[in-house]
């Protein structure tokens, strides 16, 4: 299949792109394309107007300020995998980058696109989730910055309208001394993920957790953030029995069925998933306080 | 409603001038209006990995890029590999070790072997793996293709020293 007729547009600045969206109907961004594409070819979507936002280049950045680092929407998965601010400041994130798609499609496909797409499982959509992310969405009417909660609504759907733009990414650094663990289960390396399960913790100087974060993709339509589960393991040992109780308690968390996974599988996946990125993160921040 | 749009696109070192409907795809474009038809569609939903070319210098899926996005970029296609009619030595190692079959996947294979080997010279059996999971072969079962690249990558080594 072809993607339906309509009317490209290519501006260069985001305040033309916001121009655009003001005044036209049944408007589609374009991003990397990676999943709007294939949605035009199979003619699931069949925009009259396609504003493709690739020679936007204010939108292609990475930019640390602070304990954060702020993305362009456009800013390539590639950007990001090559980046050495991102292997410097954020080294889970060059973790979760690795399971995204395929070299052909990170070499187009956007940090944006992915959030703006929302799949459920996304590992950029589930760093976003454990890094504390706030949205930046643009419009005419000016800018609003929501949080990972706000943007959520529900599967495939976030807060962004149909005139407005996410241009934005703000994410929270991870502290140097947190020791990370990414891993998800897919039928095949490249394929969307069942479940993933991302984890920073820090220990403190008796070898305690003193900062734990899980953000666990699949079990619904957005990644979870079990706060319960965080706080419990505050203030323990990373010990076996501690974790496995941690990974016990995140399959508790109601998951959804479709025609190909249970619901009860994704919770099996979930205790594993977890359980092993708890683990990655508990030995590399025993290393990290080693070196200290 | 058709729109169209003039576009210039530089393919295998050739600049083409073209007006082309903005629905167009990319692969189309090369297949269609350039007669390029070593760039194969398969699923045109980015999967199958078939039509990848490369667009200055990087691999991408060809069905998912629209022939205006590459106005003025410069593309490389399976066509664009030999020299002076000769294969070249990835393509030589390809049908020295009985890597392809039927032939489909096989510029695709080629093209995102390109990218892969002029970035990463000597790769691990694992890498080479994880790379090729983006292009799909029904015929091979992939381990020609993988001693292929792995021939090539030494080849490619010595001809470079």
């Amino acid at each position: 299949m072809k993607p339906a007729a309509f009317k490209y547009h290519d501006p260069s600045r985001l305040s033309d792109v916001v121009d655009l969206l003001s005044t036209l109907e049944n408007t589609r961004l374009l991003a990397g394309g990676q999943t709007l594409m294939p949605m035009m070819n199979f003619r699931y979507l069949m925009p009259d107007h396609l504003i493709d936002l690739n020679k936007v280049s204010e939108l292609d950045f990475i930019q640390i300020e602070g304990g954060y680092m702020n993305i362009g929407a456009m800013t390539r998965q590639r950007t990001l995998e090559f980046s050495d601010e991102v292997a410097e400041h954020c080294p889970i994130m060059l973790q979760a980058l690795h399971y995204v798609g395929h070299r052909q499609t990170r070499n187009r496909g956007t940090i944006g696109g992915s959030l703006c797409h929302f799949d459920p499982s996304a590992e950029l959509v589930n760093m976003t989730a454990l890094l504390d992310g706030t949205l930046q969405i643009s419009s005419k009417n000016g800018s609003r910055e929501v949080s990972m909660d706000e943007f959520n609504q529900g599967f495939l759907t976030t807060q962004v309208a149909e005139q407005e733009i996410l241009s934005r990414v703000r994410l929270t650094l991870p502290h140097v001394r947190d020791g990370f663990g990414f891993v998800e289960f897919a039928r095949r390396h490249g394929d969307f993920a069942i479940v993933a399960c991302s984890c920073l913790m820090r220990l403190d100087a008796l070898g305690q957790i003193e900062s734990i974060k899980i953000a666990v993709s699949g079990l619904g339509a957005a990644p979870v953030r079990p706060s319960n589960v965080e706080k419990n393991l505050m203030g323990q040992l990373p010990s076996k029995s501690a974790l496995i109780q941690a990974a016990h308690d995140v399959s508790q968390i109601e998951s959804v069925s479709d025609a190909y996974v249970t619901a009860s599988y994704r919770q099996h996946l979930a205790r594993i998933m977890t359980y092993r990125a708890l683990c990655q993160a508990a030995k590399s921040a025993q290393e990290k306080s080693n070196d200290r | 409603m058709t729109d169209k749009r003039s576009i210039a696109v530089k393919v295998n070192g050739q600049t083409y001038e073209r007006e082309v409907d903005t629905r167009m795809t990319l692969v189309d474009f090369l297949r269609h209006e350039l007669d390029l038809t070593g760039t194969h569609v398969g699923c045109e939903h980015g999967v199958c990995g078939a039509c990848t070319v490369l667009v200055n210098g990087e691999s991408v899926r060809s069905c998912l890029m629209l022939a205006v996005q590459a106005n003025e970029q410069s593309i490389q296609t399976v066509e664009g590999l030999a020299v002076n009619g000769e294969l070249n030595i990835l393509q030589q190692c390809f049908q020295d070790h009985h890597s392809l079959q039927c032939g489909f996947c096989t510029s695709g294979m080629l093209m995102t072997l390109t990218e892969f080997l002029r970035d990463h010279p000597n790769p691990t059996q694992q890498e080479v793996q994880e790379v090729l999971s983006g292009n799909l072969c029904r015929c091979t079962g992939y381990l020609p293709i993988m001693s292929a690249a792995m021939d090539a990558a030494q080849k490619m080594r010595e001809a470079q020293s």
